[in-house]
């Protein structure tokens, strides 16, 4: 077992004539996923790549085709809806790529997700990924953009608020013969789905998952929230590492949750909640995977 | 993106908000003829308030010598002066910089005397994914300053999106901060307005500080909008297309817009040591280790996920305006984007702008044969690290050398 997805999960795609969502459909294909469906309003019964059938509404296509998680890569105007689209439709997991949506929407969203059994994971997140057996780590379960390639299946967990950063973590593991379970990236946005803290409570549970990499930034308090959590609940070694301790206060970072504000959200006061919750820090973003290797 | 304060008060006077008459003005005579409306319509005293984007404005001097972006003015001539004496003068206050910045527009207001100063914000709290209100009896002095000391005296009413401030909600906080009488309703419908004014504008942050109770012509106790400041959430911009207007490019810095104009996110920072990276987290991370190893970075430079041969090229004119930087660290991890795309980027700028700085390459993901075979071929002279850590410490070398 991994978290979240596993290779067999079904998987929809909305926004999937689009060009963004239509390179990444395709790569997912190719990486072994099984895509079951796309959904593109007014472009029902039209096939993707000759091969995946397309839908006009979510609820058709988790109808016709039980598929149970979705990936989402429509512009930010649609996003919103886009997701709460694929919450009523029943899904088990929503993530959603897009970058740029307003933080109101996504106040909204996470209020009405509250209490039901979907769960979103971004956005403006490269996604998950379950890494398979096969060649490159194919036959896995990619919802998202990260590049499939550098994943190789194994007992390290991932998650990560940052995309290249993930895929650095992620390919130092894998050049050192250290496969991963599954590969969380939740996401850049101050208002976002899953936490830190809540993809940890679930590799924590998961057999497979023999250790832990959360790499955070600057911007709020998640990762605090979850050193807290750890401190009494670790089974397994986990190592954080956490970008922007070079960065100037008041000024976002790329991400629009990157930022310093108030004094708040340093990396020196995460780093260090985390080192007093017995979880070790990566001195650099060289040694990230190295550092956990060390523990296990 | 942050707004002037006149244009703060606008929003909120659009949500409902009483905010004290006034008028911009760009000119001495605009200036002249504002305070004149104001004095005839029975203003006792106006204040000139220069117009920045930028804190401690009051305690701000002019570099022509003049203390104060703020002043109380008891007459006419006096608040055509101050004015005169604000307009086009640069005005250096403890956030601006050393450089201050250049002073194109005043507000002229009617000013009542003070009785009590209170704080009020409204903004993301980012623990509970939930609009916040936040409101102190400590007005007039920094936030961060009350948390740190007197954290009992900041009130806290989380909003639910759905509902919106409740006229409950509002009332509390009203008492909380020890208004009585009429006073409390008045309150709750400012709060309500404040609020309002965030979410319809999609707002990161209203804030007024401070809310003065002030003593009004009739001599009775009103509250009012001293200072406002707002800044609007970048990603709900595009659904404000009058929002958008507000924009004025004269307080952001012209790199940094130009770096905008070609998707690029660069932030200008104190060190030497240039960085382009493809990626947020990335980006920063190389700061960071730069930093590790001993140098200081120049910039933040994230060109994106699927950076293009241009957007390299235009990156490295970005970087090589900022006459502080030394040497050059390119890191790039390409994972969906071809490294071979950006070798052939990196090779067309440094010709393109003839370097001839240090420059440092690390390059790793996909297609990565074919991009080292490219920086190879080239003849440039490029130092390639094997590992983002070997890349950090040549580039850091090569600085000291």
């Amino acid at each position: 077992m991994a978290i979240l997805v596993q290779p067999d999960t079904k998987v929809l795609i909305q926004g999937i004539t689009g060009s963004f969502g239509a390179r990444h459909a395709k790569l997912s294909l190719d990486y072994g996923t099984r895509v079951v469906a796309g959904v593109t309003p007014g472009k029902g019964g039209q096939r993707f790549e000759d091969q995946v059938p397309i839908f006009d509404t979510v609820a058709q296509a988790v109808r016709e085709t039980g598929a149970t998680a979705s990936a989402i890569f429509v512009p930010p105007s649609f996003a919103a809806d886009a997701i709460l689209e694929g919450v009523a439709a029943g899904l088990e997991l929503v993530v959603c790529v897009t970058e740029g949506i307003p933080v109101a929407d996504m106040i909204k969203i996470k209020r009405a997700l509250r209490g039901g059994p979907t769960r979103l994971i971004g956005p403006n997140c490269p996604g998950v990924v379950t890494p398979g057996d096969g060649p490159g780590s194919r036959g896995g379960c990619r919802l998202g953009i990260a590049p499939g390639y550098i994943h190789k299946r194994g007992h390290i967990g991932v998650v990560s608020r940052s995309g290249t950063l993930t895929y650095e973590a992620v390919w130092q593991l894998t050049c050192q013969g250290a496969g991963q379970s599954t590969c969380v990236g939740i996401g850049g946005d101050p208002v976002h789905g899953l936490s830190h803290l809540e993809v940890l409570k679930l590799f924590n549970d998961d057999p497979e998952t023999h250790g832990v990499i959360m790499i955070g930034e600057i911007g709020g308090t998640a990762e605090e929230e979850a050193a807290a959590w750890l401190r009494q609940n670790a089974r397994k070694p986990v190592v954080g590492f956490i970008a922007g301790a070079t960065a100037p206060p008041g000024r976002r970072m790329g991400h629009a949750g990157a930022i310093i504000s108030g004094g708040k959200g340093t990396a020196a006061a995460k780093i260090a909640a985390l080192r007093e919750a017995g979880v070790a820090v990566a001195e650099t973003p060289a040694v990230m995977a190295e550092t956990l290797l060390k523990r296990l | 993106m942050n707004i002037h304060e006149f244009q703060a008060k606008q929003l909120l006077a659009r949500a409902g908000v009483v905010v004290p008459n006034g008028k911009v003005a760009s000119t001495p005579p605009e200036a002249r003829a504002a305070a004149r409306e104001l004095f005839d319509g029975g203003a006792q005293r106006v204040v000139v308030k220069a117009q920045i984007h930028a804190g401690g404005r009051g305690k701000g001097t002019f570099t022509n010598g003049l203390a104060g972006g703020v002043k109380v003015c008891s007459s006419l001539d006096e608040a055509c002066a101050r004015a005169e004496a604000m307009l086009g003068q640069v005005l250096v206050t403890r956030q601006t910089g050393p450089g201050g910045r250049l002073v194109s527009k005043v507000l002229i207001e009617a000013a009542w005397p003070i009785q009590l100063e209170f704080y009020l914000a409204v903004l993301l709290d980012r623990s509970t994914s939930l609009p916040l209100l936040m409101a102190s009896t400590e007005g007039g002095v920094e936030i961060e300053e009350v948390a740190a000391h007197t954290p009992e005296k900041i009130f806290k009413v989380a909003v639910d999106p759905a509902l919106g401030l409740m006229p409950y909600q509002a009332r509390d906080l009203a008492v909380a901060l020890g208004l009585r009488g009429d006073l409390i309703a008045a309150a709750a419908r400012l709060f309500q307005g404040v609020y309002r004014c965030w979410w319809e504008a999609d707002a990161a942050l209203v804030e007024i500080n401070p809310l003065g109770l002030v003593t009004a012509l009739d001599g009775k106790a009103r509250l009012m909008v001293i200072d406002a400041k707002v800044s609007l959430e970048d990603n709900g911009l595009f659904r404000h297309e009058d929002l958008q207007n507000l924009r004025d490019l004269a307080e952001e810095s012209p790199i940094e817009t130009e770096a905008s104009h070609h998707d690029l996110n660069y932030i200008k920072l104190e060190g030497n040591i240039a960085c382009l990276v493809n990626g947020a987290g990335l980006a920063m991370a190389t700061m960071d280790i730069i930093k590790h190893y001993g140098g200081n970075p120049a910039n933040f430079l994230d060109v994106g996920g699927g950076a293009t041969k241009e957007q390299v090229t235009a990156a490295f004119k970005i970087i090589l305006k900022d006459p502080n930087v030394r040497a050059i660290l390119v890191n790039i991890f390409g994972g969906i984007m071809d490294c071979d795309v950006i070798a052939q980027g990196i090779v067309a700028a440094v010709k393109e702008t003839d370097l001839t700085l240090p420059l440092v390459v690390r390059l790793e993901g996909n297609n990565v044969e074919a991009g080292n075979l490219t920086l190879a071929a080239s003849g440039l002279t490029i130092i390639r690290g094997r590992s983002m850590a070997e890349a950090a410490q040549q580039v850091v070398a090569a600085v000291a050398a």
